[in-house]
């Protein structure tokens, strides 16, 4: 079967809040499928309903060929679940956390030791330290271990990368694309549009609905318009000066520059008389190519 | 099976690795029974007692002035008639009236015996056991020497005592009884609730939840050790009691030790239905402190005699399983009686239990609310 | 010390017991400035801003913060800086219009200042209809922006940012932003501390802390130029990856 996860028309309220809307996705044997959307767009609430903690209001979900109702019992054999908040015991050695989860998933540490040698060769040196006391960094490699030992076909990892810093960000990445030779399926949820470009497919959410799912690369193909970056000194005056010039449609900060697009995607002189009479000098302009993000923000005012 | 031992060991683990735990569950039980034994056990001096004396003949004087010259009591007044002793013992000072009956030297003389009453003051229930128990080893003492003075005549002064405040002064050796059932609902109930929500609320429990863990594997794993470990709990409360302050237990062991697991498997069970209740570990502390804890202290005789209560106050103990516990332990303990005498509160515990498991089991999730 | 100097860092160290959070830091930064202060977990980044903010003071040397000393005047320092953390700002369980009372009460403005500041502040905001909800009840992205409001509402010298965008949609992330640089525009210093690369690249300025000093400091230009890499965060992993896996490390002291 290639279809691990197929979902359709999925909804769950919490009393009047409506959590999820019409969700429908697919996701295929080996892939890293990533969820990515801000906090409160229901990322979690949907990784719960695939991990079998929760019911869908509405809906078909099939998961391992194992329907969300009615096969809980086989899936929660078959499935390694990440919490947003490392599921880890605090009081509990780096060893004896891996063994407790080993012992419960009917495993052993040494059985599956070479699928996550990898990643726990990174904490061994401190297997005997309380997991209370690790770093950021080494909290999720554990808990990526943990939830790995029993070598189940399904990752599910909500928002691994939350809460961590840079380099062990990018670390835990690398490690998520060695695990795919060993035909492990990955869904992970990540607020940082940054992040997408790391997954095979995403799923843009925001607000209980799905924008997109696609590749990372046709998502940022998917921008319509021509995207043009101002530079200047003082970007605030850049931008509010952008905004006067009656062509642009959007004029948005966007790191040490500003996003701009422009009606008949294209912008004249006046434009530059504006910078003229407001004094600022010095722009740079130069035609960019969208991001996740840019696209992102096309979709949700669309 | 594998899977739950792994279970069970991680417990433990936690278990030992906390000596605030370990503080709660073998601490607490010692520095209690030493506590309550230390109040008991407060030496007497120069205690005030009043006399009473309706006979004023030559043995009555000295029996008084024997009182008095031990040490452990002095004069406080001599009374005229029944209606002082009230008034004497409102003034505070005076912690027992003895009362000389009428003719006293000569129905000893003719009768070969004689009675006195001490009457003590009950509002302190440890005080007034003290003294009596010293008044009475004084007249038993001057018993045996009149005897033997007068050798050919077996002569008894008899001494009745009785309380007043506090008629059969309870709350004296239910120290032991009253900690025992304390401890076991402070451990069992508050730690469990607890340590099934600290999973909860450090997200844990979504993983084992997930995982092929039935849930009745993890209420099981949970709940194991503390059951192991109150019942060594329970065994050190007795052995304390026995070697430190000298009491045995009256009754069967084995009744008692098998009642004692009753009333273990009824307070986790009770911990278990508080954690199904509550999200988060400060929940849980409150329900059972609140809830459980202060009910017990207060209602459930351990402190003060259901009998003196308020008739709505009688009733709400009516519904707490501590005090069951506490008249089963007390029969089997203070009074030696067999499960003949107990097996109405034994019932009513186990009905407990069946309750609390029951609805625990219909509110445990196999989801995530 | 230029005039414009707003925060000025000299031989900055603090230890506890043996361990040096922070050693021998020197940096300033100036009025008006968006500053990031980047660095990975454990790096020593919290430990200087609890001396910046005047909850701690150094071991030895000192830190300038709008002219008063860390070392000696920690307590009006933290009367000229505001703060704003990702999470836990705002009382969840009381009003828009408490929460902005309550903080305008605690950096003691007047009754009648806090009025009126509360009002433009709504207005501001487009929050009229805001005024009376719970804290609760509002959408993460506008709590964020009432918090930084919040947090700027006393005019202070320099507001301390954490994490300040981590988790919001694109658009309120944006809109953020724009707040920020028209604060940075009033003259109101920005510190930013986060884990977020991205955030960074909004920076004027970016310092990089590792193992309790500053590595780099510079534009995100001119640093993504001098380490020939595509983004701040290839600059930052660049820098702060360590050169030899821990494992090692400690093998070799076995």
């Amino acid at each position: 079967m290639n279809e691990i996860i197929r979902a359709s028309g999925i909804g769950k309220k919490f009393g009047a809040t409506q959590a999820l809307k019409d969700i429908s996705f697919e996701v295929i044997n080996g892939e890293v499928f990533g969820f990515i959307g801000p906090d409160g767009g229901g990322k979690t609430t949907l990784f719960r309903i695939i991990a079998t903690l929760l019911l869908p209001d509405e809906g078909e979900l099939n998961v391992l060929g194992s329907d969300c109702r009615t096969g809980f019992r086989d899936l929660r054999k078959n499935i390694g679940y990440m919490p947003g908040r490392f599921s880890l015991y605090q009081d509990l050695t780096v060893e004896e956390n891996l063994n407790f989860y080993a012992t419960v998933f009917g495993t052993t540490v040494s059985e599956n030791y070479e699928l996550i040698a990898d990643i726990y060769s990174h904490i061994e040196p401190f297997s005997k330290r309380l997991a209370g006391k690790l770093s950021g960094g080494m909290k999720q490699k554990l808990a990526l271990s943990c939830a790995l030992i029993h070598k189940p076909p399904l990752l599910i990892l909500d928002e691994p990368t939350t809460g961590v810093d840079a380099v062990s960000r990018s670390e835990f990445w690398e490690m998520l694309r060695k695990l795919r030779q060993h035909n492990i399926t990955i869904l992970v949820s990540t607020p940082y549009m940054d992040e997408a470009m790391k997954c095979d497919r995403v799923a843009l959410i925001q607000d209980g609905k799905i924008l997109s799912v696609d590749k990372p690369q046709n998502i940022r193909n998917g921008f319509k318009s021509r995207l043009f970056r101002f530079m200047a000194a003082d970007k605030y005056r850049l931008m509010l000066a952008l905004r006067k010039y009656s062509e642009t449609i959007t004029a948005y900060p966007f790191g040490d520059s500003v996003h701009v697009t422009f009606r008949n995607d294209s912008y004249d002189d006046s434009l530059i008389n504006i910078f003229r009479s407001e004094g600022i000098e010095n722009v740079i302009i130069e035609e960019t190519k969208a991001g996740i993000e840019d696209r992102f923000l096309e979709l949700m005012e669309a | 099976m594998n899977r739950f031992l792994g279970f069970v060991r991680k417990e433990f683990l936690h278990i030992f690795r906390d000596y605030r735990t370990l503080i709660i569950l073998f601490g607490l039980p010692a520095a209690q029974i030493m506590l309550f034994g230390y109040v008991v056990s407060t030496d007497i001096k120069n205690a005030g007692v009043a006399f009473l004396d309706l006979s004023k003949d030559e043995i009555t004087v000295k029996i008084s002035d024997k009182i008095c010259s031990s040490g452990f009591f002095k004069r406080t007044g001599d009374l005229i008639d029944y209606n002082d002793i009230d008034r004497v013992m409102k003034m505070g000072n005076t912690k027992a009236v003895i009362v000389f009956e009428n003719d006293f030297g000569r129905n000893l003389m003719s009768e070969g015996k004689a009675e006195i009453s001490i009457i003590a003051d009950g509002s302190e229930p440890n005080t007034a056991t003290l003294v009596t128990n010293y008044l009475t080893a004084i007249i038993t003492d001057f018993n045996r020497e009149f005897s033997g003075s007068s050798a050919s005549l077996s002569l008894s002064v008899q001494s009745e005592v009785r309380m007043f405040y506090n008629p059969g002064l309870k709350g004296h050796y239910m120290f032991v009884p009253g900690v025992i059932t304390l401890i076991m609902i402070l451990i069992c109930a508050l730690m469990t609730s607890v340590t099934i929500t600290r999973e909860k609320e450090f997200g844990t429990m979504e993983v084992l939840m997930v995982s092929p863990l039935k849930p009745v594997q993890i209420i099981l794993g949970k709940v194991m050790p503390y059951f192991f470990l109150s019942f060594i709990d329970v065994i050190i409360i007795l052995l304390l009691s026995w070697l430190v302050f000298d009491l045995p237990v009256k009754g069967s062991l084995v009744l008692l030790l098998s009642e004692s697991m009753l009333y273990i498997m009824m307070s986790l069970s009770l911990g278990i239905l508080i954690s199904t209740v509550s999200g988060t570990m400060q929940q849980a502390i409150f329900i059972s402190l609140v809830g459980m804890m202060l009910p017990t202290v207060l209602l459930s005789g351990f402190i003060f005699p259901i009998e003196n209560m308020p008739v709505a106050y009688r009733w709400i103990s009516s519904v707490l399983p501590p005090g069951y516990f506490l008249v089963i332990l007390k029969n089997i303990m203070i009074k030696g009686t067999g499960f003949f005498y107990v097996w109405k509160e034994t019932l009513i515990l186990v009905l407990f239990t069946v309750a609390f498991i029951g609805l625990s089991v219909r509110n445990f999730k196999i989801r995530l609310q | 010390m230029t005039n414009n100097t707003v925060i000025s860092v000299r031989n900055l160290v603090k230890k506890f017991g043996n361990f040096t959070a922070n050693d021998n830091l020197n940096f300033e930064v100036f009025k008006g400035e968006i500053f990031g202060f980047l660095g990975a977990n454990g790096a020593g980044k919290t430990t200087t801003i609890r001396i910046l903010s005047g909850l701690s003071v150094p071991t030895s040397g000192d830190a300038l913060v709008a002219g008063f000393s860390a070392l000696h005047q920690p307590e009006e320092i933290k009367k000229i800086i505001g703060y704003m953390c990702q999470k836990f700002s705002l009382y969840e369980d009381l009003t828009v219009r408490e929460n902005i009372m309550l903080y305008g009460g605690i950096y003691g403005l007047n009754r009648k200042l806090i009025k009126e500041r509360t009002n433009d502040l709504l207005e501001k905001l487009n929050f009229g209809a805001y005024g009376n909800k719970l804290i609760a009840s509002l959408p993460l992205g506008l709590k964020q922006k009432l918090a930084f409001s919040v947090a700027v509402l006393h005019e202070p010298e320099i507001v301390f940012l954490d994490e300040p965008t981590g988790g919001v949609d694109p658009v309120t992330r944006r809109q953020f932003w724009e707040m920020i640089y028209e604060t940075a525009s009033r003259g109101i210093t920005v510190f930013v501390t986060t884990h977020y690369m991205d955030e960074a690249e909004y920076c004027d300025r970016i310092s990089i802390m590792n193992e309790g000093s500053i590595v780099a400091l510079d534009t995100p230009a001119n640093l993504k130029k001098q380490y020939d890499a595509e983004s701040v965060e290839e600059v930052f992993v660049k820098i702060a990856r360590p050169p030899i896996p821990h494992k090692f490390v400690l093998k070799q002291e076995e």
